[in-house]
């Protein structure tokens, strides 16, 4: 049987109304998820005041945050370290004088790869670690006993992540940077026709200060975003095993998100 | 010492959970506020430690509007009452000792040494001694609710509340957790409101029994009177009977006042 023509046309309004409904439940959600970001960040900021509650979690969670993610961040540093350096090789061989691998590898790890490969990977690592872990406490009722026993959980359990993070975060990129910078010299020895004094003139080409203080400024900002947001979406979550998971995985993807996207603001206002 | 709960509303979305509870407890009393699942029972409790806040109404402690208090003043009016979960609530990543002392560490006046003795005591207390070095996951059910419990009492709160103690738990644990209940009424001179659907418990721990129903306290009167009641929405909980407490209670609208008379 085919469609009347006037049931055809009740069909397409219909459509473009649900999807006119569908965009306003965006817009609206969207609203509502910024005006919750922004009641938490100023309840996380009045929280600050609280040292006496934050202060003894601080330094536990410096050690979980940031001492703890070493490992992983190095052995990623390494092998982008080898990488960039093979790959720098194999594009100017023939073409610029190879000690500008050492120019590469430098400034890539340097700008780019050591803060954005150890945020995002930082991002998988500690902040799914801190959704799922303040998640499962919301769902056990844990942070209701935080505030009977009058703690609170902003204070007690937000505020010293987030710190831990900002602090730490620069720590482990610039290790991470030290580590990919070693790795790609070592390659470049071993598996380039390069000596030591190629590379290390490389380096000090084009090297500036200035470059140490992006990486900084731009590991600060990820360490602040991945825990932030990680406490966002635990402290959010609702339901049981199926709510902890879902905020795990919002934490990741747009704590991801916003790193490249802030990747990309540091780059158009601070270079 | 007193708490009263006046004309309490609250709702989440479109669905009314409480619709105008009202309720006094008097010194030293214990009242067990039974009703069926998600019928708002700890919704009731989370209103009376502030951790909810009521659309209307209010709940009155010693004199406090609880809604009322913010910041430092909850977290000092939060000090006179203990709190007991459902699932113990315990702090997984701390020994059952720290969970204990966690409340006394945040008062200026409690020492590591007079922490460590009064924790000692609430576990000794609940019959969980020696088993401070222990980690939730390694107790039981029971000893998980002893636990909590023992955290909820170590500031020597006013007011006990429990939500739902014995669910969950064997017949023989149950009686030991209802003793324990009376022993806290009795040596620690604690009001207690106790949220359960155990009836046997109820019974056997309270001075005074509500029904939440419908929203309200559709009935308040003590064990005996809530046996020999004939309404048949009580005799529909108290026997477990869904054809009497559905029938009787189908006719219940939003805002009128109801009960059994």
């Amino acid at each position: 049987m085919e469609p009347s023509p006037g049931g055809g046309l009740a069909g397409i309004g219909r459509g473009v109304t649900d999807g006119f409904a569908a965009v306003g439940r965006g817009v609206v959600d969207g609203l509502a998820a910024v005006g919750r970001a922004s009641a938490f960040g100023a309840t996380a900021a009045r929280a600050l005041g609280k040292a006496a509650m934050w202060g003894p979690q601080l330094s536990p969670q410096m050690l979980r945050v940031g001492v703890a993610s070493v490992p992983i961040a190095l052995f990623i540093a390494t092998f982008t370290g080898i990488v960039m350096s093979l790959q720098a090789s194999y594009t100017l061989t023939g073409t610029i004088p190879l000690y500008f691998v050492g120019v590469l590898v430098s400034k890539t790890m340097i700008l780019e790869l050591g803060p954005v490969l150890t945020g995002l990977t930082l991002a998988g690592r500690v902040g799914a670690n801190i959704s799922a872990e303040l998640g499962t406490m919301r769902v056990t009722e844990q942070v209701d006993a935080l505030e009977t026993l009058a703690y609170d959980p902003v204070a007690y359990l937000v505020v010293p992540r987030v710190l831990a993070g900002t602090l730490m975060f620069p720590v482990v990129a610039l290790l991470a940077v030290t580590v990919g910078i070693a790795s790609g010299w070592v390659a470049a020895l071993q598996l380039l026709d390069m000596s030591s004094a190629e590379f290390v003139k490389g380096l000090r080409l084009f090297f500036e200060p200035w470059d140490v203080w992006f990486c900084v400024i731009k590991s600060v900002s990820f360490g602040f975003v991945v825990t932030s947001v990680g406490c966002f979406c635990g402290l959010g979550t609702r339901g049981g095993a199926e709510g902890v998971g879902r905020s795990a995985t919002r934490s990741v993807v747009a704590s991801s998100m916003i790193i490249l996207f802030l990747d990309a603001v540091w780059a158009a206002t601070l270079l | 010492m007193s708490m009263e709960v006046r004309g309490l509303r609250k709702s989440f979305g479109e669905k009314k959970v409480l619709r105008g509870f009202d309720l006094q407890a008097g010194e030293n009393e214990t009242i067990a506020i039974v009703g069926p699942s998600g019928a708002g029972k700890s919704v009731l409790l989370k209103h009376v430690v502030g951790l909810l806040r009521p659309d209307a109404g209010s709940v009155i402690v010693d004199g406090v509007v609880v809604g009322d208090l913010d910041g430092s003043a909850l977290g000092d009016f939060r000090r006179r009452i203990g709190y007991v979960f459902q699932f113990a609530a315990l702090f997984d990543s701390m020994t059952i000792a720290e969970n204990v002392g966690m409340g006394l560490r945040r008062a200026r006046e409690w020492t590591p040494r007079r922490i460590r003795a009064r924790t000692e005591e609430c576990l000794a207390l609940v019959g969980l001694e020696g088993m401070g070095d222990s980690r939730p996951a390694a107790l039981s059910g029971g000893q998980r609710k002893r636990a909590g419990l023992a955290r909820a009492i170590a500031a020597s709160p006013k007011y006990l509340l429990y939500d739902e103690p014995t669910t969950g738990l064997d017949p023989v644990t149950t009686t030991s957790i209802d003793r324990l209940m009376l022993r806290m009424r009795d040596e620690l001179g604690v009001a207690s409101l106790v949220v359960t659907h155990d009836m046997t418990s109820a019974f056997r721990v309270a001075d005074r029994i509500t029904l939440l129903h419908e929203g309200r306290a559709w009935f308040t009167g003590t064990p005996t009177e809530v046996r020999s009641s004939c309404d048949p929405v009580i005799r529909g909980f108290v026997e477990g009977d869904p054809a009497l407490y559905f029938g009787a209670g189908a006719g219940g609208k939003d805002d009128e006042a109801s009960g059994p008379g």
